[in-house]
Order: C-alpha cells, then sequence, then structure tokens
C-alpha cells in the first residue's frame, strides 16, 4: 500500500472523535438492499486535505442512532465527495438508506490499514470478491487501472447469490477494457444469465496462474469464502504472505481504543481490517473468536 | 513523618489546586472518593478477602492504610465510566459535530497501592500509545499527583508477585509512604513531589524507623501465598483455543462483567447516543463496557461470541496472552479483584492451573490439529 500516505491522513494529530459535517450529494440503489451513498465534506479546507487509501473505512455518524464503519469504495483519486456502498443491516444502515440529498450527517476517517498496494507492484494479482465484499475492492481496481502499467495480470472474481445481486456490473466493461479479467459468478442463475454458475473458488481453482510465486491474492467477503480462496491459492504455489484478507468484526470507535473489534492479538480497526492470511490463518478457524 | 503529617499533606495537595481523592468507606467497602481530610480515610479499619468475599473488619490498631485494595481502582477517574467524547447539534445548516474541551480537572490520588501503579502503566499504553491518543485520559493522566502507599499487608487473593508487580512501589509515583507505628515514612518519586514533600512536617528517617518500614513491607510479601505461573502461558492459552475446559469455567461464569468492571486494567468501552427531548442536540457518551457483554460483539445480526464460554475464553486470553502482543506486557497485575468480586468465586489463577494440567498431546491435537488453517503457513 502507500505507506506514506496512509501515515500521513492516520497520524493522530487531531482528537479521534472529531466528526466531519457532511451533505449527501448523490444517493444510487445498487443491488436489491444495497445502495452507495456519496458524500462531501462540509468544510472546504477539510474536503480539500480529504485522502484515503484502497482499503480504508470511515465511521458514518447519525445523531441519535449512532455511528458505524463503512468501508470507502471510490476512487482514491475523486475529489469533492467519497462514496460509500452500504448494505441494509441495521438501524444506523437502514437510516442511512432514507437520506435525501442534501440531508447532514457525520464522518470521522479515514480509518484501518488498507490493501497492499506496494506489496502487488510488479506481480500478477488475483482479485477475489463475495457480495458486498467487492466494495472495498473498488478503490484499489480502480488504482490499478490508473497505474495499470505498474502491475503484471489482473483477475478479478466476483460471487454472488444471483445475478442480480452481482454489485457495479455496469462497470465491468470499463474494467476489462482498463486491462482487468473480469470473472462474475452466481450461485443460481437465471434465464437471462449467461455466465458462471458456481462458487468463486471453482473459477480460482481453473484460474490460469502464470508464476504462483509472484502472485498476490486479495479477498474481501465472507471470512469463509476468503479462508477456503486462500487455501486454494496457497495450494497452488502463493505464498501465504502474499494472500491477503480484509475481516471484520463489531466495530465503535475506530481507533483502538474501546476493545470490540479483537481478534486474537488483532484490533481489526487499527491493524487492519486488512491482514495478510499467514498473520489470522491458525485463527480464522476458531468458532466465536 | 508524624501520623498527623497526613493531614498536612492532604491540605498541601488541596492548596495546590488538587482534587484529593483516595480511600473512604461506602457501602461496606474501601471504595476511591473525595477526601477533604484524614476523617475521612478508612483509619482502624481492613478488609478481609478470598474468592467470592469481601468483608470489612475492626483492626486492633489506627493504621490508615491497613487494608489491601476494593473494588474500585483509579481508572474511574483517568479513565471515567461516563465520558463525553463529541456532541452533535442540529442548526441551520443541519447536523455539526464538536468535541468538548479537555478536562481542567487535577487530581491527587492518595494511597495508590504498587499493582495499581503497574495498572496505571498498562493503561498508559492502552490510551497514550498510539497510534491514536484518548484526550480525555491523557488531559488528566498529564496532570495527575501519585501518592503512593506501600502494602503492609496481603490478601489471599493477591498474586502481584508473580506478575512483578509488587507489593514495593518502585516508581510511577509522586511521593511514596510506608506507614509504621512511627507514622509515615516518605520517599519521594519526583521534582513535583519534592515540592509537595518540602511543606510537610518531615525529617529524616533514623536507622529504627527505616528497619521498621522494611519489616512492615516484607511482612506483605510475606503474606502472599497465590501464584499463577507465567511461564509459558501467552503460547498456552492461544494453543488451547478449543480446549473443553472453556466449558467448564462457562459452567460457573455469569457473565455477569463483574471482573471487568473491577478490574483495574480492563478499558473496553462502547458509545452511547444520548438526544435531549428536541432531538436536536445529542451527546455522545462513552461508557464502560465488557467483553462478557452479548452485544459487546454483536455483528449482522448476532453477537460472534454468543456463548459465555467464547466471552471468558476472550476476556482470560486477552488479559493473559494477547495483551503482550498488543502492549507488551500481560494486562494482569495480580491485585486479585476479579477473584474477589467474581460473585462465584471464579478464580483466574486456578483456571489457569486446570488448563494447564489438561494439556496433554491429545488435548494440544484437539486444538491445533483441528486447525485446517495451521497448515497453510510455510
Amino acid at each position: 500500500m502507500n505507506s506514506a500516505l496512509t501515515s500521513a491522513i492516520t497520524a493522530p494529530r487531531f482528537d479521534p472523535w472529531r466528526t466531519h459535517a457532511v451533505r449527501v450529494a448523490r444517493m444510487t440503489p445498487e443491488v436489491p438492499g444495497v445502495f452507495t451513498c456519496d458524500l462531501a465534506i462540509q468544510d472546504a479546507t477539510m474536503a480539500s486535505e480529504y485522502r484515503f487509501a484502497p482499503g480504508q473505512f470511515n465511521m458514518l455518524y447519525i445523531p441519535g442512532l449512532g455511528e458505524i464503519a463503512i468501508s470507502i469504495c471510490d476512487d482514491p483519486q475523486s475529489r469533492g465527495s467519497v462514496a460509500h456502498t452500504i448494505r441494509i443491516a441495521g438501524n444506523v444502515t437502514h437510516a442511512l438508506s432514507e437520506l435525501a440529498v442534501g440531508a447532514t450527517l457525520g464522518l470521522r476517517g479515514p480509518f484501518g490499514v488498507g490493501w497492499p498496494i506496494d506489496g502487488c507492484r510488479g506481480r500478477d494479482i488475483v482479485l477475489v470478491a463475495g457480495g458486498i465484499g467487492l466494495a472495498p475492492l473498488r478503490p484499489l481496481i480502480c488504482h490499478l487501472m490508473t497505474h495499470r502499467r505498474e502491475f503484471g495480470e489482473i483477475h478479478l472474481i466476483m460471487g454472488a447469490r444471483e445475478p442480480s445481486g452481482l454489485l457495479y456490473s455496469a462497470e465491468y466493461s470499463a474494467w476489462r477494457d482498463g486491462g482487468l479479467n473480469v470473472y462474475p459468478t452466481v450461485d443460481r442463475g437465471d434465464d437471462s444469465w449467461p455466465g458462471h454458475i458456481g462458487m468463486v473458488t471453482a473459477i480460482l481453482d481453473r484460474l490460469p496462474l502464470r508464476r504462483p510465486a509472484e502472485t498476490v491474492m486479495i479477498s474481501c467477503g465472507p471470512e469463509t469464502m476468503m479462508w477456503y480462496a486462500a487455501q486454494m491459492v496457497i495450494g497452488r504455489g502463493v505464498d501465504a504472505k502474499s494472500v491477503y484478507v480484509s475481516l471484520e468484526r463489531n466495530m465503535n470507535c475506530a481507533i483502538g481504543l474501546c476493545g470490540h473489534c479483537q481478534f486474537g492479538p488483532q484490533f481489526l480497526c487499527k491493524d487492519g481490517p486488512v491482514f495478510s492470511y499467514d498473520r489470522v490463518a491458525s485463527i480464522m478457524k476458531v468458532e466465536d473468536l | 513523618m508524624l501520623a498527623e503529617g497526613l493531614e498536612t499533606l492532604i491540605k498541601a495537595l488541596a492548596d495546590d489546586g488538587y482534587q484529593v481523592v483516595g480511600p473512604t468507606i461506602d457501602q461496606q467497602a474501601i471504595v476511591y472518593g473525595e477526601i477533604k481530610s484524614t476523617g475521612d480515610l478508612p483509619r482502624g479499619w481492613t478488609d478481609l478477602q478470598e474468592a467470592g468475599t469481601y468483608r470489612l473488619q475492626r483492626r486492633e490498631d489506627d493504621a490508615y492504610f491497613g487494608y489491601v485494595v476494593g473494588p474500585h481502582s483509579w481508572k474511574k477517574y483517568l479513565f471515567p465510566p461516563v465520558t463525553l467524547v463529541a456532541s452533535a447539534d442540529l442548526g441551520e445548516h443541519g447536523w455539526q459535530m464538536r468535541t468538548p474541551e479537555p478536562d481542567p480537572i487535577k487530581y491527587a490520588f492518595l494511597g495508590v497501592r504498587a499493582c495499581e501503579l503497574a495498572a496505571i502503566r498498562i493503561q498508559d499504553k492502552v490510551f497514550l500509545g498510539g497510534p491514536f491518543v484518548d484526550p480525555t485520559y491523557e488531559a488528566r493522566r498529564s496532570k495527575a499527583f501519585i501518592v503512593a502507599v506501600n502494602c503492609t499487608q496481603a490478601a489471599p487473593t493477591c498474586f502481584c508477585t508473580s506478575m512483578n508487580t509488587g507489593p514495593r512501589c518502585e516508581s510511577g509515583f509522586d511521593l511514596a509512604l510506608t506507614e509504621t507505628s512511627d507514622g509515615f515514612l516518605i520517599e519521594v518519586g519526583t521534582k513535583a513531589g519534592q515540592v509537595i514533600a518540602a511543606l510537610l512536617p518531615v525529617r529524616p528517617a533514623n536507622s529504627t524507623e527505616i528497619g521498621h518500614a522494611e519489616v512492615a513491607r516484607q511482612q506483605a510479601a510475606d503474606q502472599i501465598t497465590r501464584r499463577l505461573d507465567t511461564d509459558g502461558l501467552r503460547d498456552v492459552l492461544m494453543n488451547n483455543l478449543r480446549h473443553p475446559h472453556w466449558e467448564e469455567i462457562a459452567k460457573r461464569c455469569l457473565s455477569c462483567t463483574n471482573c471487568t468492571m473491577v478490574c483495574p486494567t480492563c478499558f473496553c468501552s462502547s458509545v452511547s447516543e444520548v438526544p435531549d427531548l428536541t432531538g436536536e442536540h445529542v451527546d455522545r457518551e462513552r461508557h464502560w463496557d465488557s467483553c462478557f457483554n452479548p452485544d459487546f460483539s454483536y455483528m449482522n445480526g448476532s453477537p460472534t461470541r454468543n456463548s459465555v464460554s467464547s466471552r471468558y475464553r476472550q476476556w482470560m486470553t486477552h488479559k493473559l496472552a494477547t495483551w503482550h502482543d498488543q502492549f507488551g506486557s500481560s494486562g494482569c497485575v495480580g491485585c486479585g479483584r476479579c477473584i474477589t468480586w467474581c460473585p462465584v468465586g471464579i478464580d483466574l489463577t486456578k483456571e489457569v492451573v486446570a488448563l494447564r494440567d489438561t494439556t496433554g498431546n491429545d488435548l494440544a491435537n484437539l486444538s491445533d490439529g483441528h486447525a485446517e488453517g495451521a497448515e497453510a503457513s510455510p
């Protein structure tokens, strides 16, 4: 990842509870139960200084209801507003889904350690996403396309339950044009679905890896999916240190002080959410950890 | 310093702008509260402690600090049970958020034990060690004045000697007292302590008095019988995450959170929304939370740790194992509060013994061999 950038923006030179007032700039329905919310920071100086690294998240805050961690899904080069793709799951996400353009709310961030962009340079990259897990990968996809020549082959495998659940499907052709091999797959097809049916691992199993030792796998989705995907590529010769997963736990403060997001020795908010697989492999399958 | 000098110390600290807090009796326990004079101190009282039991008892002498530790710890002042971290106001331009000004309060802690000095050092790491710094803790901690008091007796629940945190107060104080029948022996730890000490009716201690203080401190060390074997403990616990003994503990544990509330190092919290009646002003209040609350790990519709066994495992493995990875030391200082204040008397030192004693090859296989992920690391 761009470590210089990340350390500059996460350096604690401010009150970590300081919350920016933001305005809803755009609301976009995505797949059923999922929408994208573009938020514009009100303060002009803050808005112009705001930067994030792919894989980082913001805390979105609705006064009176609470705060939740949401991955940033925007192009890191975009300016003026920050996009968040959100699945309606609880009180806060439901309230977020009902906000009108122009409504105000709060934003803290960005937080967390993002995807290992530095570790991807010159290597082949396999991106594996499940469902809403594609959202945190989108900034990385944008970055890879912008700097396409710095990277080797790029494969993107994404899975959804059914074709209508495939996130950002309108962008796939642009991603293909940008130099990515895009492989969507669904658990259940329908009459209109011409593509793959099956798990992401079925595609991963057949994916040509021309140089496994020089390949990085990056995944985001259900933990079970990430675990099987990791097993599969490691079995095909990819180093466990070059396999990355993005984990999720209850998050409250986002600054490593509240204890909620602990996963074994890790605080997901400040040590993650992105981890190399070798750091978490031994505890990923421990039940209820 | 004669015992009467204690009054001068309290007054000197108050005159210097400190709010003096220290031991006092409330609800049949020695707790920490505001101290206006020596009359507020638990003079002539002691505490009897064992697993699940705490009782006050009259002493045969008039010692001011003749007890061990109660249910409170100093974290209630440095990391208050409820803190305003931010607020939101709905105005003409929509919601605007603010963070409060740093707290100007200056505390002087009177009667800090060696294990509690260690607990403060540990919480310093948590709240000040970065990458983010807690503004409330920083404001209060940087201004606090610490008067340590060496233990001259120990409870059966104490095991500071196993954790290398006591009973002697070695550092981390402005002043340290040892109470004997002669009065108080005073050690100065900092320049701020020197300034206050200069205001007290003190004279150099003679060798007899120094000897009495040594005997008194040694008495505490000699009374400690409880042990926690910390040798390789981190790995023992982390290699036994699937050990059946977690279920055994869960049969007794009520998941009541007492151990985490009384623990001087536990730091978990949650932020609540507290709106006023108009709904146009919202305070964001951070309050102590506990890994024993099911909601603490709530995510995507259910708690990640939905069983008592998983919650007890989280607490113990964090305290005794992963704390080392996170903060470079154990999270336990051996104060014994979690043992005393557990309503069913669960004793973590005994649970560690049970885990160690039943960790054979078979069980090791149960924990590691079952982990399909283990072979993933080259």
